[in-house]
């Protein structure tokens, strides 16, 4: 098994959370993995992006060129990374905040989850991060959702342990939407 | 052994828990990007095992705070980024000459000057050369995962202890940031007995500390007894990894995230069926050398990966045997070369 994911998104949306998240799920998962974040210029509004990588063998390089999966939470990380997935790849665009319209690539397999509204709607914006990872979750077949859910005691800080119901319905919603279990 | 759980950290925190794992007692460093989550967890980690945290107000002040620990038999470190290492390139000189331990780590980013704040390898001949003054080594371990940085910053100690010299772990930004999951494992050798601290002389002859050798025929004698020491070295501390060389018409060799990445090419050009193997000097002060040599006996070309124009790779020329072809892809500071580039030299090159 292997599969590596490009997360990208606007300083804020908690997308290094999200990376961090999906890496410790995989640990626990028994799987190698690596984790590596844009550092440095962090800040709200800014870009943030990270790579994890995922494998049941060693892994080579924590830096991909094409990785199989990109998460764009933002129209700028969709016009600068959908051309970083191979062909038959997978896109997963945050539709409230990118418009699909953009996408030109034909060959690889694109998915418009609304994530920042569902998130709206579950009572907070910022769960958009959750969502997206339950989508990935659903749609990569490479986690399972209860695998990531399982992660968030570990990633989520102890004052913020009371979040942690709210985050999971967050990626529960984000599998919902991107086709149900 | 019992098992033990796996955890989730970044490299600038695998160092913090190596450090205190090998009794590290005193920080001195000043913060610089990207390795300010060493002296961020120095500083929460040091109280909490009787230790202290200092904030100094410059590499300069850090590296020689180090030494002033040092003097005294206790085990201190800094860490810095590529600009705060070359300001104390004086103190690691002074450090070697006067024969003390010292735990230095290099996250190292793009130069010169400033440069940027991207991963870079800029420094090698800066840490395996001797950056400072004189004729002196910095025995100089180049990790290449989270695991490693853990691991290294142990042995870094032990080294630095044992050979009574300065030890650099030579990092990269990507290693630093990272995170991969590591087992806090390995027993930490005990401290050596050290006879020559300086802890007041009550009751016993003065012990003096110094690089200063002004009477005749000192110096020299003195230089002498340091490559002898540093010759013991090269005989006993090599370090180096290799995979899928034995039947390797080509052989890859790259140091740290240059290594990692270059994995990744060997692998995929293996599975196009070209025989290429991948060479990782994990020791780089002493270098591999020998093996190296050895290894061109059967290899007749070898692909030098680097994350800079060009400076392990002329300690692969020095070694290889004459008659070897050794080609060379980098990138300069502010740039990773990835898989895919390096996949393609190897084509180029295979």
């Amino acid at each position: 098994m292997y599969y590596d994911v490009f997360i990208s998104g606007f300083g804020g949306q908690g997308i290094l959370l999200a990376g961090q998240l999906l890496a410790e799920a995989a640990m626990e998962k028994g799987l190698n993995v690596t984790f590596f974040p844009s550092y440095g210029v962090e800040m709200r509004g800014g870009t943030a992006r990270c790579t994890v990588v995922m494998s049941d063998n060693e892994i080579g390089s924590p830096i991909v060129d094409n990785p199989r999966c990109v998460i764009a939470m933002n129209q700028p990380s969709l016009v600068r990374y959908q051309e970083s997935t191979p062909p038959g790849g997978l896109l997963i665009v945050n539709s409230s905040l990118a418009n699909l319209d953009d996408v030109k690539r034909q060959d690889i397999e694109v998915h418009g989850v609304p994530m920042s509204e569902l998130a709206v709607e579950l009572g907070n914006a910022r769960l958009s991060n959750m969502v997206a990872l339950g989508a990935f979750a659903r749609l990569s077949g490479s986690i399972s959702s209860d695998e990531i859910a399982g992660a968030l005691e570990a990633v989520i800080s102890e004052r913020n342990r009371s979040l942690i119901p709210l985050n999971e319905r967050a990626i529960m919603e984000g599998v919902r939407y991107a086709g149900g279990k | 052994m019992t098992e033990q759980k796996r955890i989730l950290v970044k490299g600038n925190e695998a160092v913090g828990m190596g450090a205190i794992r090998a009794g590290c007692l005193y920080y001195f460093g000043y913060p610089i990007t990207p390795q300010n989550e060493i002296p961020e967890f120095m500083s929460r980690e040091l109280p909490r095992h009787d230790g202290e945290f200092v904030q100094a107000e410059s590499e300069l002040a850090s590296i020689n705070m180090v030494l002033g620990a040092s003097a005294v038999g206790v085990r201190s470190m800094t860490s810095s980024s590529s600009p705060g290492i070359s300001l104390m390139q004086e103190g690691l000189s002074y450090l070697a000459g006067q024969e003390l331990p010292a735990v230095v780590i290099n996250v190292v980013r793009c130069g010169p000057g400033l440069g940027g704040i991207a991963t870079s390898q800029g420094d090698y001949f800066q840490a395996v050369k001797g950056g400072g003054h004189g004729d002196y080594r910095v025995i100089t371990l180049a990790p290449a995962s989270v695991q490693e940085m853990y691991d290294h910053t142990i042995l870094a100690f032990d080294l630095a202890d044992r050979y009574r010299n300065p030890t650099m772990v030579l990092a990269d930004a990507v290693l630093g940031q990272m995170q991969e999951p590591i087992f806090e494992h390995g027993d930490v050798p005990p401290e050596p007995r050290k006879h020559w601290t300086l802890t007041g002389a009550a009751n016993r002859p003065a012990r003096h500390l110094k690089s200063l050798y002004l009477k005749e025929g000192e110096l020299e004698a003195h230089n002498r007894m340091l490559q002898e020491k540093y010759r013991e070295i090269q005989k006993h501390e090599v370090r180096f990894e290799e995979y899928d060389v034995d039947d390797a018409q080509l052989v890859v060799a790259a140091f740290g995230t240059s290594a990692r990445i270059a994995r990744t090419a060997v692998s995929r050009a293996r599975e196009k069926g070209l025989k290429v193997g991948l060479f990782r000097p994990v020791t780089v002060f002493p270098f591999p050398g020998m093996r190296l040599c050895s290894l061109s006996e059967r290899v007749k070309k070898f692909l030098v990966v680097e994350m800079n124009t060009g400076q392990m790779v002329e300690d692969v020329r020095l070694n290889v045997k004459g008659d070897t072809e050794v080609e060379f892809y980098g990138r300069p500071g502010g740039a990773i070369p990835t898989p895919v580039e390096v996949l393609t030299q190897i084509e180029r090159h295979y």
